[in-house]
Protein backbone atom coordinates (compact mmCIF):
# COMPACT_ATOMS: atom_id res chain seq x y z
CA UNK A 1 0.00 0.00 0.00
CA UNK A 2 1.34 3.43 -0.87
CA UNK A 3 1.83 6.01 2.02
CA UNK A 4 0.47 8.81 0.53
CA UNK A 5 -3.22 7.03 0.67
CA UNK A 6 -2.63 7.18 4.63
CA UNK A 7 -1.17 10.99 5.16
CA UNK A 8 -1.44 10.34 9.30
CA UNK A 9 0.42 7.06 9.45
CA UNK A 10 3.71 6.97 7.52
CA UNK A 11 6.87 4.33 7.75
CA UNK A 12 9.63 5.22 9.32
CA UNK A 13 11.68 5.38 6.38
CA UNK A 14 9.55 7.51 4.72
CA UNK A 15 9.59 10.06 8.20
CA UNK A 16 13.00 10.04 7.58
CA UNK A 17 13.22 10.79 4.40
CA UNK A 18 11.00 13.76 4.21
CA UNK A 19 13.41 14.84 7.28
CA UNK A 20 15.98 14.52 5.40
CA UNK A 21 14.53 16.52 2.40
CA UNK A 22 13.13 19.29 4.48
CA UNK A 23 16.76 19.38 6.27
CA UNK A 24 18.44 20.12 3.10
CA UNK A 25 15.83 22.53 1.87
CA UNK A 26 16.78 24.32 4.90
CA UNK A 27 20.63 24.12 4.59
CA UNK A 28 20.07 25.24 1.20
CA UNK A 29 18.27 28.43 2.35
CA UNK A 30 20.45 28.30 5.17
CA UNK A 31 23.41 28.63 2.81
CA UNK A 32 22.32 30.98 0.35
CA UNK A 33 20.79 33.68 3.33
CA UNK A 34 24.25 32.92 4.99
CA UNK A 35 26.22 33.51 1.80
CA UNK A 36 24.52 37.01 1.30
CA UNK A 37 25.31 38.25 4.97
CA UNK A 38 28.75 37.13 4.09
CA UNK A 39 28.75 38.93 1.05
CA UNK A 40 27.55 42.29 2.99
CA UNK A 41 31.18 42.66 3.97
CA UNK A 42 32.49 41.26 0.13
CA UNK A 43 30.46 42.67 -1.83
CA UNK A 44 33.30 45.31 -3.36
CA UNK A 45 34.99 41.98 -4.19
CA UNK A 46 32.55 40.14 -5.74
CA UNK A 47 31.22 43.21 -7.93
CA UNK A 48 34.85 43.66 -9.13
CA UNK A 49 34.34 39.84 -10.53
CA UNK A 50 31.49 40.80 -12.60
CA UNK A 51 28.76 39.66 -10.01
CA UNK A 52 26.27 41.76 -9.06
CA UNK A 53 23.14 40.94 -6.29
CA UNK A 54 20.20 43.09 -6.73
CA UNK A 55 17.81 43.80 -4.03
CA UNK A 56 14.37 42.49 -3.64
CA UNK A 57 15.55 38.92 -4.41
CA UNK A 58 17.57 36.21 -3.62
CA UNK A 59 18.56 35.11 -7.05
CA UNK A 60 21.73 36.44 -8.44
CA UNK A 61 22.59 37.70 -11.73
CA UNK A 62 25.88 37.97 -13.71
CA UNK A 63 26.42 41.24 -14.93
CA UNK A 64 29.72 41.94 -16.48
CA UNK A 65 31.04 45.45 -16.67
CA UNK A 66 33.47 47.20 -18.11
CA UNK A 67 36.68 48.15 -15.06
CA UNK A 68 35.66 51.45 -13.43
CA UNK A 69 38.24 53.90 -14.78
CA UNK A 70 36.53 56.00 -12.30
CA UNK A 71 37.66 53.78 -9.36
CA UNK A 72 34.12 53.28 -8.43
CA UNK A 73 33.72 49.71 -6.34
CA UNK A 74 30.35 49.44 -7.02
CA UNK A 75 27.65 49.76 -4.26
CA UNK A 76 23.90 50.08 -3.17
CA UNK A 77 21.83 52.88 -1.76
CA UNK A 78 18.43 52.55 -0.97
CA UNK A 79 15.60 55.46 -1.19
CA UNK A 80 12.48 56.73 0.56
CA UNK A 81 11.08 59.78 -0.77
CA UNK A 82 8.24 62.11 -0.96
CA UNK A 83 6.45 61.14 2.32
CA UNK A 84 4.15 64.26 2.56
CA UNK A 85 3.25 64.15 6.68
CA UNK A 86 1.05 65.88 8.45
CA UNK A 87 1.14 65.75 12.23
CA UNK A 88 0.55 62.48 13.83
CA UNK A 89 -3.38 63.22 14.93
CA UNK A 90 -4.31 64.92 11.42
CA UNK A 91 -3.38 62.24 9.29
CA UNK A 92 -1.87 58.26 10.90
CA UNK A 93 -2.53 57.28 7.04
CA UNK A 94 0.71 58.83 5.55
CA UNK A 95 2.78 57.88 8.72
CA UNK A 96 2.14 54.82 8.55
CA UNK A 97 3.15 54.21 4.76
CA UNK A 98 6.56 56.03 5.42
CA UNK A 99 7.20 53.62 8.95
CA UNK A 100 6.42 50.97 6.03
CA UNK A 101 8.98 52.19 3.98
CA UNK A 102 11.50 52.08 6.77
CA UNK A 103 10.58 48.46 7.26
CA UNK A 104 11.48 47.97 3.53
CA UNK A 105 14.95 49.45 3.80
CA UNK A 106 15.56 48.06 7.37
CA UNK A 107 15.09 44.58 5.80
CA UNK A 108 17.06 44.59 2.98
CA UNK A 109 20.45 42.22 3.82
CA UNK A 110 22.49 43.43 3.08
CA UNK A 111 22.22 46.93 3.72
CA UNK A 112 22.74 49.82 1.57
CA UNK A 113 25.70 51.87 2.13
CA UNK A 114 23.00 54.54 2.75
CA UNK A 115 19.58 56.10 2.81
CA UNK A 116 18.76 59.02 0.50
CA UNK A 117 15.66 60.85 1.76
CA UNK A 118 14.28 62.40 -1.50
CA UNK A 119 12.29 65.48 -0.04
CA UNK A 120 8.38 66.42 1.12
CA UNK A 121 8.85 64.65 4.45
CA UNK A 122 6.55 67.39 5.68
CA UNK A 123 3.10 68.15 4.03
CA UNK A 124 3.21 72.33 5.17
CA UNK A 125 6.29 72.91 6.57
CA UNK A 126 5.40 73.10 10.23
CA UNK A 127 7.88 71.88 12.62
CA UNK A 128 5.55 69.21 14.39
CA UNK A 129 5.25 67.43 11.02
CA UNK A 130 9.61 67.35 10.30
CA UNK A 131 9.85 66.65 13.81
CA UNK A 132 7.78 63.45 13.43
CA UNK A 133 9.67 62.08 10.07
CA UNK A 134 12.47 62.78 11.67
CA UNK A 135 11.74 60.64 14.49
CA UNK A 136 10.78 58.03 11.87
CA UNK A 137 13.76 58.27 10.25
CA UNK A 138 16.08 57.38 12.84
CA UNK A 139 14.92 54.16 12.94
CA UNK A 140 16.85 53.19 9.68
CA UNK A 141 19.72 50.93 10.01
CA UNK A 142 21.67 52.52 7.24
CA UNK A 143 22.84 56.62 7.52
CA UNK A 144 21.09 59.04 5.68
CA UNK A 145 21.19 61.48 3.25
CA UNK A 146 18.64 63.94 3.68
CA UNK A 147 17.48 66.41 0.88
CA UNK A 148 14.98 69.07 0.91
CA UNK A 149 11.11 69.62 -0.94
CA UNK A 150 9.28 72.31 -1.53
CA UNK A 151 6.22 71.10 1.18
CA UNK A 152 9.68 71.06 3.83
CA UNK A 153 10.53 74.86 3.09
CA UNK A 154 7.60 77.33 2.24
CA UNK A 155 6.67 77.88 5.95
CA UNK A 156 9.25 79.21 7.55
CA UNK A 157 11.55 79.34 4.43
CA UNK A 158 13.99 76.49 5.47
CA UNK A 159 14.44 77.29 8.89
CA UNK A 160 13.59 73.59 11.01
CA UNK A 161 14.38 71.79 8.11
CA UNK A 162 18.26 73.28 8.37
CA UNK A 163 17.65 73.08 12.23
CA UNK A 164 17.28 69.20 12.21
CA UNK A 165 19.41 67.86 8.89
CA UNK A 166 21.95 70.76 8.29
CA UNK A 167 22.73 72.64 5.25
CA UNK A 168 20.34 71.80 2.12
CA UNK A 169 22.85 72.00 -0.67
CA UNK A 170 25.70 69.71 0.05
CA UNK A 171 28.19 67.58 -1.72
CA UNK A 172 29.87 64.18 -0.79
CA UNK A 173 32.30 61.61 -1.97
CA UNK A 174 31.64 57.44 -1.49
CA UNK A 175 33.35 54.71 -2.72
CA UNK A 176 34.65 56.50 -5.75
CA UNK A 177 31.50 58.03 -6.88
CA UNK A 178 31.29 62.21 -6.74
CA UNK A 179 27.60 62.91 -5.03
CA UNK A 180 25.90 66.64 -5.26
CA UNK A 181 22.25 67.45 -3.44
CA UNK A 182 20.81 70.09 -4.46
CA UNK A 183 17.78 72.47 -3.48
CA UNK A 184 16.20 72.84 -6.74
CA UNK A 185 13.15 74.36 -5.43
CA UNK A 186 13.57 77.86 -5.17
CA UNK A 187 10.86 80.13 -6.43
CA UNK A 188 10.91 83.63 -7.18
CA UNK A 189 9.02 85.51 -4.55
CA UNK A 190 5.17 86.14 -5.75
CA UNK A 191 4.08 86.29 -1.70
CA UNK A 192 5.19 89.45 -0.91
CA UNK A 193 2.95 91.56 -3.33
CA UNK A 194 0.45 89.48 -2.72
CA UNK A 195 0.64 89.92 1.14
CA UNK A 196 0.55 86.11 1.43
CA UNK A 197 1.18 84.80 5.39
CA UNK A 198 3.88 81.78 5.80
CA UNK A 199 0.61 79.86 6.04
CA UNK A 200 -0.70 81.05 3.14
CA UNK A 201 2.14 80.69 0.50
CA UNK A 202 2.97 77.26 1.64
CA UNK A 203 -0.52 76.21 1.12
CA UNK A 204 -0.48 77.91 -2.39
CA UNK A 205 3.48 75.26 -2.86
CA UNK A 206 1.72 72.79 -2.04
CA UNK A 207 -0.76 72.07 -4.27
CA UNK A 208 0.80 70.45 -7.30
CA UNK A 209 -1.33 72.55 -9.94
CA UNK A 210 -1.80 75.83 -8.00
CA UNK A 211 -0.47 78.27 -10.70
CA UNK A 212 -0.06 81.30 -8.14
CA UNK A 213 3.47 80.60 -7.42
CA UNK A 214 6.44 80.78 -9.57
CA UNK A 215 8.49 77.52 -11.54
CA UNK A 216 11.36 75.87 -9.41
CA UNK A 217 14.80 76.86 -10.10
CA UNK A 218 18.21 75.97 -8.95
CA UNK A 219 19.22 79.59 -8.98
CA UNK A 220 22.38 81.18 -9.73
CA UNK A 221 24.39 81.59 -6.43
CA UNK A 222 23.62 77.80 -6.34
CA UNK A 223 24.72 76.94 -9.74
CA UNK A 224 27.78 78.81 -8.86
CA UNK A 225 28.37 77.06 -5.91
CA UNK A 226 27.81 73.81 -8.05
CA UNK A 227 30.62 74.77 -10.63
CA UNK A 228 33.37 75.62 -7.51
CA UNK A 229 32.09 72.56 -6.10
CA UNK A 230 33.23 70.55 -9.29
CA UNK A 231 36.20 72.27 -10.07
CA UNK A 232 38.41 69.55 -7.99
CA UNK A 233 36.51 66.58 -9.75
CA UNK A 234 37.93 65.10 -13.00
CA UNK A 235 35.57 64.34 -15.61
CA UNK A 236 36.40 60.48 -15.33
CA UNK A 237 34.63 60.51 -11.83
CA UNK A 238 31.34 58.64 -11.55
CA UNK A 239 28.81 61.96 -10.31
CA UNK A 240 25.39 61.04 -9.11
CA UNK A 241 23.25 64.38 -8.63
CA UNK A 242 20.27 64.31 -5.91
CA UNK A 243 17.69 67.23 -6.99
CA UNK A 244 14.00 67.30 -5.79
CA UNK A 245 12.45 68.66 -8.62
CA UNK A 246 13.43 67.19 -12.24
CA UNK A 247 16.42 68.86 -13.10
CA UNK A 248 14.83 68.94 -17.23
CA UNK A 249 11.47 70.29 -18.53
CA UNK A 250 8.83 68.22 -18.51
CA UNK A 251 5.28 69.77 -17.37
CA UNK A 252 5.09 73.76 -15.91
CA UNK A 253 2.03 73.67 -14.96
CA UNK A 254 2.59 71.02 -12.12
CA UNK A 255 6.14 72.44 -11.34
CA UNK A 256 7.76 69.31 -12.78
CA UNK A 257 9.74 71.45 -14.27
CA UNK A 258 12.81 72.97 -13.37
CA UNK A 259 13.68 76.42 -14.99
CA UNK A 260 17.37 77.09 -15.16
CA UNK A 261 17.66 73.12 -16.14
CA UNK A 262 19.87 73.40 -19.42
CA UNK A 263 22.06 75.60 -17.25
CA UNK A 264 22.56 72.94 -14.61
CA UNK A 265 23.06 70.20 -17.13
CA UNK A 266 25.41 72.46 -18.90
CA UNK A 267 27.39 72.21 -15.44
CA UNK A 268 27.17 68.85 -15.51
CA UNK A 269 27.76 68.32 -19.41
CA UNK A 270 32.32 67.49 -18.92
CA UNK A 271 31.73 64.26 -17.17
CA UNK A 272 31.94 60.95 -18.69
CA UNK A 273 28.85 59.36 -16.61
CA UNK A 274 26.15 61.59 -14.96
CA UNK A 275 23.17 60.33 -12.75
CA UNK A 276 20.30 62.44 -11.64
CA UNK A 277 17.37 61.01 -9.09
CA UNK A 278 15.03 63.50 -8.06
CA UNK A 279 11.80 63.07 -6.40
CA UNK A 280 8.30 64.96 -6.75
CA UNK A 281 7.07 63.46 -9.76
CA UNK A 282 5.75 60.11 -7.16
CA UNK A 283 5.96 57.74 -10.38
CA UNK A 284 8.40 55.90 -12.53
CA UNK A 285 10.31 58.52 -14.11
CA UNK A 286 13.28 58.04 -16.61
CA UNK A 287 15.07 60.73 -19.07
CA UNK A 288 18.46 60.50 -20.61
CA UNK A 289 19.64 63.95 -21.75
CA UNK A 290 23.72 63.35 -23.45
CA UNK A 291 26.02 62.25 -20.59
CA UNK A 292 22.92 62.40 -17.81
CA UNK A 293 20.46 59.65 -17.07
CA UNK A 294 17.80 60.86 -14.69
CA UNK A 295 15.13 58.16 -12.80
CA UNK A 296 12.61 59.30 -11.06
CA UNK A 297 11.75 58.25 -7.02
CA UNK A 298 8.05 56.79 -5.55
CA UNK A 299 6.37 58.40 -3.31
CA UNK A 300 4.93 56.33 0.33
CA UNK A 301 2.39 59.23 0.19
CA UNK A 302 -0.06 59.33 -2.97
CA UNK A 303 0.86 58.52 -6.31
CA UNK A 304 0.75 61.21 -9.37
CA UNK A 305 -0.65 61.04 -12.62
CA UNK A 306 1.86 61.26 -15.69
CA UNK A 307 1.68 64.76 -16.85
CA UNK A 308 -0.46 65.16 -20.46
CA UNK A 309 2.48 66.61 -21.96
CA UNK A 310 6.03 65.96 -22.04
CA UNK A 311 6.64 62.47 -21.00
CA UNK A 312 10.39 61.87 -22.01
CA UNK A 313 10.50 59.11 -24.54
CA UNK A 314 12.70 56.76 -22.97
CA UNK A 315 9.48 56.15 -20.23
CA UNK A 316 7.95 53.31 -19.95
CA UNK A 317 5.11 54.35 -17.61
CA UNK A 318 4.18 52.43 -14.44
CA UNK A 319 0.57 50.75 -14.49
CA UNK A 320 -2.04 53.16 -13.16
CA UNK A 321 -2.54 53.36 -9.67
CA UNK A 322 -6.11 51.36 -8.78
CA UNK A 323 -7.46 53.95 -6.59
CA UNK A 324 -10.03 50.21 -5.13
CA UNK A 325 -6.13 48.64 -3.54
CA UNK A 326 -5.08 51.29 -1.01
CA UNK A 327 -1.11 52.37 -1.50
CA UNK A 328 -1.07 51.15 -4.81
CA UNK A 329 1.12 52.89 -6.76
CA UNK A 330 3.48 53.74 -3.65
CA UNK A 331 7.35 52.30 -2.58
CA UNK A 332 10.21 52.91 -2.21
CA UNK A 333 13.32 51.82 -3.69
CA UNK A 334 17.46 51.08 -4.09
CA UNK A 335 19.93 51.90 -6.72
CA UNK A 336 22.62 49.77 -7.83
CA UNK A 337 25.65 51.85 -8.68
CA UNK A 338 28.31 50.44 -11.18
CA UNK A 339 31.85 49.50 -11.43
CA UNK A 340 31.54 52.15 -14.22
CA UNK A 341 29.40 54.78 -11.99
CA UNK A 342 26.34 54.04 -14.01
CA UNK A 343 23.11 53.39 -11.79
CA UNK A 344 20.40 50.51 -12.13
CA UNK A 345 17.53 51.99 -10.48
CA UNK A 346 14.80 49.90 -8.82
CA UNK A 347 11.64 50.85 -7.92
CA UNK A 348 10.00 48.39 -4.95
CA UNK A 349 6.57 49.44 -5.71
CA UNK A 350 4.75 47.57 -2.80
CA UNK A 351 1.49 46.35 -4.32
CA UNK A 352 3.04 45.28 -8.01
CA UNK A 353 6.18 43.36 -8.97
CA UNK A 354 9.63 45.70 -8.31
CA UNK A 355 10.36 47.72 -11.54
CA UNK A 356 14.27 47.97 -12.89
CA UNK A 357 15.06 50.66 -15.38
CA UNK A 358 18.81 49.43 -16.15
CA UNK A 359 21.35 51.77 -16.52
CA UNK A 360 22.33 49.87 -19.70
CA UNK A 361 18.44 50.80 -21.19
CA UNK A 362 19.66 54.16 -21.05
CA UNK A 363 23.02 54.07 -22.39
CA UNK A 364 21.57 52.10 -25.82
CA UNK A 365 18.79 54.57 -25.67
CA UNK A 366 16.19 51.81 -25.33
CA UNK A 367 17.22 49.36 -27.48
CA UNK A 368 18.14 47.09 -24.70
CA UNK A 369 17.14 45.88 -21.21
CA UNK A 370 14.18 47.36 -21.94
CA UNK A 371 11.67 47.75 -18.79
CA UNK A 372 8.01 45.64 -18.78
CA UNK A 373 5.72 47.95 -20.60
CA UNK A 374 2.38 48.43 -18.38
CA UNK A 375 -1.02 46.43 -18.67
CA UNK A 376 -2.80 49.62 -18.14
CA UNK A 377 -1.65 52.94 -19.20
CA UNK A 378 -2.93 56.41 -18.64
CA UNK A 379 -6.40 57.23 -19.89
CA UNK B 1 -10.50 82.80 -18.37
CA UNK B 2 -13.87 84.61 -17.53
CA UNK B 3 -14.25 87.48 -14.56
CA UNK B 4 -17.49 87.42 -12.83
CA UNK B 5 -18.31 90.62 -14.66
CA UNK B 6 -22.18 90.37 -14.65
CA UNK B 7 -22.64 90.59 -10.83
CA UNK B 8 -21.56 93.93 -10.69
CA UNK B 9 -23.07 94.82 -13.84
CA UNK B 10 -26.70 94.00 -12.56
CA UNK B 11 -26.29 95.49 -9.68
CA UNK B 12 -25.35 98.47 -11.39
CA UNK B 13 -28.58 97.48 -13.56
CA UNK B 14 -30.60 97.41 -10.52
CA UNK B 15 -29.29 100.54 -8.10
CA UNK B 16 -29.83 102.75 -11.56
CA UNK B 17 -33.71 101.56 -12.03
CA UNK B 18 -34.22 101.82 -7.98
CA UNK B 19 -33.22 105.47 -8.72
CA UNK B 20 -35.27 105.91 -12.16
CA UNK B 21 -38.29 104.76 -10.45
CA UNK B 22 -38.01 107.04 -7.63
CA UNK B 23 -37.10 110.20 -10.13
CA UNK B 24 -39.84 109.33 -11.94
CA UNK B 25 -42.77 109.85 -9.35
CA UNK B 26 -41.48 113.33 -8.91
CA UNK B 27 -41.61 115.55 -10.88
CA UNK B 28 -38.30 117.35 -12.66
CA UNK B 29 -38.55 120.60 -11.90
CA UNK B 30 -38.80 121.10 -8.50
CA UNK B 31 -37.07 118.56 -6.49
CA UNK B 32 -38.64 117.87 -2.58
CA UNK B 33 -36.12 119.41 0.04
CA UNK B 34 -34.68 116.22 1.92
CA UNK B 35 -33.35 112.89 0.98
CA UNK B 36 -33.99 109.99 0.01
CA UNK B 37 -32.85 106.17 0.16
CA UNK B 38 -31.99 104.21 -2.34
CA UNK B 39 -31.39 100.22 -2.05
CA UNK B 40 -29.67 97.65 -3.96
CA UNK B 41 -31.27 94.13 -4.74
CA UNK B 42 -30.10 92.13 -1.34
CA UNK B 43 -32.65 95.14 0.58
CA UNK B 44 -30.42 95.51 2.78
CA UNK B 45 -27.42 97.77 1.40
CA UNK B 46 -28.65 101.18 1.13
CA UNK B 47 -27.45 105.01 0.71
CA UNK B 48 -29.52 108.28 1.63
CA UNK B 49 -29.17 110.27 -1.77
CA UNK B 50 -30.11 114.34 -1.49
CA UNK B 51 -32.94 115.17 -3.22
CA UNK B 52 -31.15 117.73 -4.95
CA UNK B 53 -28.28 115.54 -6.30
CA UNK B 54 -29.09 116.29 -10.18
CA UNK B 55 -30.17 113.55 -11.90
CA UNK B 56 -27.18 112.84 -14.98
CA UNK B 57 -25.48 109.55 -15.40
CA UNK B 58 -22.22 110.52 -13.40
CA UNK B 59 -24.79 111.07 -10.09
CA UNK B 60 -25.90 107.81 -10.79
CA UNK B 61 -22.98 106.07 -11.46
CA UNK B 62 -21.47 107.45 -8.52
CA UNK B 63 -24.60 105.89 -5.98
CA UNK B 64 -24.30 102.15 -7.90
CA UNK B 65 -20.90 102.64 -6.63
CA UNK B 66 -21.01 103.89 -3.15
CA UNK B 67 -23.66 100.84 -2.90
CA UNK B 68 -21.44 98.27 -4.97
CA UNK B 69 -18.56 99.20 -2.25
CA UNK B 70 -20.47 99.16 0.75
CA UNK B 71 -21.52 95.49 -0.39
CA UNK B 72 -18.17 94.80 -1.21
CA UNK B 73 -17.25 95.57 2.01
CA UNK B 74 -19.25 93.16 3.36
CA UNK B 75 -18.75 90.53 1.24
CA UNK B 76 -15.43 89.96 1.23
CA UNK B 77 -15.69 86.80 -0.79
CA UNK B 78 -16.92 88.23 -3.59
CA UNK B 79 -14.13 87.67 -5.85
CA UNK B 80 -14.26 83.47 -5.42
CA UNK B 81 -14.25 82.70 -8.89
CA UNK B 82 -11.72 84.89 -9.86
CA UNK B 83 -9.57 83.68 -7.43
CA UNK B 84 -10.21 80.55 -7.62
CA UNK B 85 -9.94 80.49 -11.34
CA UNK B 86 -6.32 82.08 -10.53
CA UNK B 87 -5.07 78.81 -8.67
CA UNK B 88 -6.66 76.43 -10.91
CA UNK B 89 -7.38 76.89 -14.38
CA UNK B 90 -10.84 75.89 -15.35
CA UNK B 91 -11.67 75.17 -18.89
CA UNK B 92 -14.01 77.42 -19.79
CA UNK B 93 -17.36 76.02 -20.92
CA UNK B 94 -18.20 75.72 -24.75
CA UNK B 95 -18.37 79.56 -26.70
CA UNK B 96 -21.73 79.96 -27.62
CA UNK B 97 -21.68 83.48 -29.36
CA UNK B 98 -22.37 81.97 -33.19
CA UNK B 99 -25.80 81.00 -31.94
CA UNK B 100 -26.63 84.67 -31.40
CA UNK B 101 -29.21 86.14 -33.70
CA UNK B 102 -30.78 82.92 -34.29
CA UNK B 103 -34.28 82.50 -33.50
CA UNK B 104 -36.70 80.16 -31.42
CA UNK B 105 -34.65 78.78 -28.87
CA UNK B 106 -34.75 82.19 -26.34
CA UNK B 107 -38.50 82.71 -24.45
CA UNK B 108 -37.82 85.95 -26.33
CA UNK B 109 -37.30 84.98 -29.74
CA UNK B 110 -33.74 85.37 -30.89
CA UNK B 111 -30.75 84.69 -28.79
CA UNK B 112 -28.95 87.95 -27.55
CA UNK B 113 -25.52 88.41 -26.41
CA UNK B 114 -26.99 88.61 -23.27
CA UNK B 115 -27.99 84.87 -23.14
CA UNK B 116 -25.36 83.85 -24.21
CA UNK B 117 -23.34 85.46 -21.48
CA UNK B 118 -25.49 84.20 -18.73
CA UNK B 119 -25.08 80.41 -20.08
CA UNK B 120 -22.09 80.77 -19.97
CA UNK B 121 -21.24 82.41 -16.88
CA UNK B 122 -23.57 79.99 -14.50
CA UNK B 123 -21.58 77.13 -16.12
CA UNK B 124 -18.46 77.91 -15.71
CA UNK B 125 -18.96 79.32 -12.37
CA UNK B 126 -20.55 76.04 -11.33
CA UNK B 127 -17.35 74.32 -12.53
CA UNK B 128 -15.20 77.01 -10.92
CA UNK B 129 -17.08 75.92 -7.43
CA UNK B 130 -16.44 72.46 -8.24
CA UNK B 131 -12.71 73.38 -7.94
CA UNK B 132 -12.60 75.03 -5.21
CA UNK B 133 -14.19 71.13 -3.58
CA UNK B 134 -12.08 69.66 -5.16
CA UNK B 135 -8.57 71.34 -4.27
CA UNK B 136 -9.72 71.66 -0.60
CA UNK B 137 -10.15 68.82 1.97
CA UNK B 138 -12.30 70.90 4.27
CA UNK B 139 -15.11 71.43 1.98
CA UNK B 140 -14.69 67.40 1.05
CA UNK B 141 -15.06 66.83 5.40
CA UNK B 142 -11.88 64.68 4.83
CA UNK B 143 -10.73 63.91 8.48
CA UNK B 144 -7.22 63.51 7.39
CA UNK B 145 -6.60 66.91 5.35
CA UNK B 146 -7.01 65.08 2.15
CA UNK B 147 -8.31 66.33 -1.29
CA UNK B 148 -8.83 65.26 -4.65
CA UNK B 149 -6.54 67.50 -6.65
CA UNK B 150 -3.49 65.27 -4.46
CA UNK B 151 -4.06 62.61 -7.01
CA UNK B 152 -5.78 64.07 -9.62
CA UNK B 153 -4.05 67.82 -10.30
CA UNK B 154 -6.58 69.41 -12.76
CA UNK B 155 -8.69 66.32 -12.39
CA UNK B 156 -6.19 64.52 -14.57
CA UNK B 157 -6.92 60.34 -14.78
CA UNK B 158 -10.54 61.07 -13.38
CA UNK B 159 -11.86 59.50 -17.22
CA UNK B 160 -15.48 60.87 -16.48
CA UNK B 161 -15.51 59.82 -20.19
CA UNK B 162 -15.53 56.11 -19.05
CA UNK B 163 -18.95 56.15 -16.46
CA UNK B 164 -20.80 54.73 -16.56
CA UNK B 165 -19.37 50.94 -16.48
CA UNK B 166 -19.49 47.84 -14.61
CA UNK B 167 -16.86 48.03 -11.25
CA UNK B 168 -16.68 44.47 -9.23
CA UNK B 169 -15.32 46.14 -6.02
CA UNK B 170 -19.27 48.29 -5.96
CA UNK B 171 -21.06 45.00 -7.12
CA UNK B 172 -22.77 47.57 -9.80
CA UNK B 173 -22.53 49.56 -12.49
CA UNK B 174 -20.59 52.93 -11.43
CA UNK B 175 -21.58 56.49 -12.28
CA UNK B 176 -18.98 59.10 -11.73
CA UNK B 177 -20.60 60.40 -8.88
CA UNK B 178 -20.89 56.62 -7.23
CA UNK B 179 -16.77 57.07 -8.12
CA UNK B 180 -16.54 60.20 -6.71
CA UNK B 181 -17.91 59.08 -3.73
CA UNK B 182 -15.81 56.04 -3.18
CA UNK B 183 -12.87 58.11 -3.34
CA UNK B 184 -14.77 60.05 -0.70
CA UNK B 185 -15.22 57.74 1.67
CA UNK B 186 -11.67 55.99 1.29
CA UNK B 187 -8.72 58.21 0.28
CA UNK B 188 -10.12 61.42 1.70
CA UNK B 189 -12.17 59.68 4.53
CA UNK B 190 -14.94 61.97 4.27
CA UNK B 191 -18.69 61.25 4.57
CA UNK B 192 -20.64 59.73 1.32
CA UNK B 193 -22.56 62.79 -0.70
CA UNK B 194 -25.99 62.67 -1.64
CA UNK B 195 -26.58 62.32 -5.40
CA UNK B 196 -28.13 66.16 -5.78
CA UNK B 197 -26.04 67.97 -2.66
CA UNK B 198 -24.67 70.55 -4.29
CA UNK B 199 -21.11 69.64 -4.11
CA UNK B 200 -21.33 66.53 -5.51
CA UNK B 201 -23.01 68.58 -8.48
CA UNK B 202 -20.36 70.94 -8.44
CA UNK B 203 -17.60 68.19 -8.63
CA UNK B 204 -19.19 66.44 -11.40
CA UNK B 205 -19.39 69.31 -13.13
CA UNK B 206 -15.42 70.82 -12.32
CA UNK B 207 -14.43 66.66 -13.40
CA UNK B 208 -16.37 66.89 -16.73
CA UNK B 209 -15.52 70.22 -17.59
CA UNK B 210 -11.87 69.21 -17.08
CA UNK B 211 -12.51 66.61 -19.66
CA UNK B 212 -13.89 68.50 -22.06
CA UNK B 213 -13.69 67.49 -26.01
CA UNK B 214 -12.93 63.82 -24.90
CA UNK B 215 -14.94 61.35 -27.13
CA UNK B 216 -17.63 59.63 -24.41
CA UNK B 217 -16.33 56.12 -23.90
CA UNK B 218 -18.78 54.59 -21.62
CA UNK B 219 -17.51 51.10 -20.26
CA UNK B 220 -13.69 51.83 -21.02
CA UNK B 221 -11.13 50.31 -18.77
Amino acid sequence: MNDNNIPHIKSAETRYLEEREALFRGLQRLDRRGFFRVSGGATAAAIAAGVGFPFHSFLPINVAYADASGGSQGFTFAYISDSHLYARKTNERFVRQLLRAVDDVNSLDPQPDFVLYGGDLAQLGRKEELDLGAQILKALKAPVRMMVGEHDWYFDMGRHWNALFGPETYSFDHKGVHFVVLMSVQEKDFWTARGLSPAERMHTVAGLDNALQSAFEVGTPQREWLKKDLERVPASTPLIVFSHSPLYKLYRPWNFWTDDAEDVQAILQRFDRVTVLHGHTHQVLTNRIGNIQFHGMLSTAWPWPYAPQGLPALTVQMNRPNPFNPADGLGDGSATVHPDGLVDKLYNLWNRNPTQVKANYLSSGGKSDIPAAPKLASY
Amino acid sequence: MKPPAFLPLVLLALAGSAYADEAASKPRSSPVPGSKEVRLCDNKTAVKVSNETPRTAAEGQKIADALMAQWKAKNPNKDWVAGEVAAHQVVPPEDNSKVVGSGQSSTYGAVTQQDVQVWDNESYKFAVYGSEVFHSGEELGSEIAVSCDMCHPRAANTHPETYPKFQPQLGRVALLRDMINWCIEHPVRGKVLAPDDPKMRALEAYILAQRKGVALDYGKR
